[in-house]
């Protein structure tokens, strides 16, 4: 008999609530619960990052935490980036500078990026390859997603816009 | 909680090495007890002689904290190599001697700087050096109704590097060496040397360590710590490299750090 638990966090500035069994990983509560597809799981061992949403503000894989522990926190995916109107800047790097091919990867590499702009808004190159080591691309080579993130801490310091950019 | 569950329940740190064990059912605890809910557990402070670390205290931390770059750069040497910056965001220092992998750094370093384990339970409180609490591959000494509420290291250290070679990010070490010195004037009065992937766990390098702090740094003492260092190691081959390749770069690195510490440069 499966017990249920409750779990009350926010997500992408909304407040959600859900009945969930303990063992639910937050990837699957995400995908599956709340429906927000735009997260992937690739990897499903704690290895490519596919996974990756902002826990309380920092990068975490959502693949190796509990959907539980997401109670009384604040979560933000994907779909939380930019708003329906405008690209965050790290959505518009990754436009301008072609820092995708098949996409996969990307919602992992768009959060990692926004979580590590948040903190360190001018980074070297050498700083964004570390920064994103944690991140798996089987297509671009990383040269566009690198680009990309330079591209959008540029745009943040012209605009003033945070990495994950204008709500509303 | 841990007395009323025991060895039913596992306690959640990070996450980053259970999680992954309950996927392959290697584990399948009936409770888990998820310390992230308790507040104060995370700090990372120096009181009493001794540099203390929380058990919530993530490798993000670690990697941050000047106080521990200032009493023992060999943590924030050893820190950025350890998982990748996504995983150091939740990993801890603690949950990672507790989980006691083989392959694992923290343990490492731990026994290079002396550092202790503090496990509390309803009975009360013990001090564990890690050297002895680490007892094999995946075995500790904590009792089912104990959790580990710190690791604090004794004293500081000036100088500390760990070097590791790994495939790629993320990867455990295929060798690494940690060295940990207090000198003073040409005189060390404190030495740890120490390895990773090397042996069946972690392994302390006590002859090595006799040789530095009773002859102090010299090419002489250099070249025989680093010999010693190589002949605790009792590495396997495997996909991560040969035997021999391996007892090799242990001395390579052993001589390499105590080379930079006592600012002899290579020849
Ligand atoms: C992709 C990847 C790469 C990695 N690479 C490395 C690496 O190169 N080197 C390395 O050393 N590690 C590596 N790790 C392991 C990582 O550092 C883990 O975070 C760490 O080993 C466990 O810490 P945790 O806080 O996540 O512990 P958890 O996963 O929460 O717990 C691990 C174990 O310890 C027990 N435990 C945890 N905290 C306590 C406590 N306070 N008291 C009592 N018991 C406790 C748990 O019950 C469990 O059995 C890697 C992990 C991943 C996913
Ligand atoms: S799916 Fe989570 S890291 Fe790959
Ligand atoms: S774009 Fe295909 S995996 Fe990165």
């Amino acid at each position: 008999m499966p017990e249920f638990r409750t779990v009350q966090c926010v997500v992408n500035d909304e407040p959600r609530e859900a009945e969930i069994e303990p063992r639910l990983l937050l990837v699957h509560f995400i995908r599956e619960v709340l429906g927000l597809t735009g997260t992937h799981l690739g990897c499903d061992t704690t290895s490519c990052g596919a996974c990756t949403v902002l826990f309380d503000g920092l990068p975490v894989k959502s693949c190796t935490v509990l959907g539980v522990q997401a109670d009384g926190h604040d979560i933000v995916t994907v779909e939380g980036l930019g708003s329906p109107s405008e690209l965050s800047p790290v959505q518009e790097g990754f436009h301008e500078e072609h820092g995708l091919q098949c996409g996969f990867c990307t919602p992992g590499m768009m959060l990692t990026a926004t979580g590590f702009l948040e903190e360190n808004p001018n980074p070297t190159e050498e700083e964004i390859r570390w920064a994103l080591s944690g991140n798996n691309c089987r297509c671009t080579g990383y040269m566009n997603i690198v680009k990309a993130v330079q591209w959008a801490a540029k745009k943040m310091a012209t605009s003033g816009i945070s990495a994950r950019g204008a709500r509303g | 909680m841990m007395a009323y569950y025991r060895e039913d329940a596992k306690v959640l740190s990070g996450g980053m090495s259970l999680i992954p064990l309950m996927k392959l059912r290697f584990a399948a605890p009936a409770t888990i007890v998820d310390l992230n809910q308790i507040q104060g557990l995370d700090y990372i402070e120096e009181a009493g002689g001794y540099l203390r670390i929380g058990c919530l205290a993530r490798n993000r931390a670690i990697v941050r904290s000047e106080l521990v770059r200032s009493r023992h750069p060999l943590m924030s040497s050893a820190a950025p190599t350890i998982s990748d910056p996504v995983v150091r965001n939740r990993g801890t220092v603690v949950g990672n001697l507790t989980h006691a992998d083989p392959q694992g750094d923290w343990a490492t370093v731990m026994m290079c700087l002396d550092g202790e384990v503090v496990a509390r339970s309803t009975e009360g409180e013990r001090v564990i050096p890690v050297s002895q609490f680490i007892t094999g591959p995946f075995s500790t000494t904590l009792m089912p109704n104990e959790i580990a509420v710190e690791v604090r290291v004794p004293g500081a250290t000036n100088f500390g590097e760990y070097h590791k070679i790994e495939r790629k990010v993320g990867d455990f070490a295929t060798v690494a060496v940690g060295v940990a010195l207090q000198q003073q004037g040409g005189s060390v009065s404190r030495v740890g040397i120490g390895l990773t992937g090397v042996g069946p766990s972690n392994i302390k390098c006590y002859d090595a360590e006799r040789i530095v702090s009773g002859g102090g740094l010299n090419e002489n003492t250099i070249q025989q710590a680093a010999q010693a260092a190589a002949a605790d190691s009792s590495p396997r081959t495997d996909h991560r490299g040969s035997e021999e390749y391996k007892r090799e770069m242990v001395a390579v690195f052993v001589r390499r750090s105590l080379h930079a510490a006592a600012g002899i440069r290579a020849a």
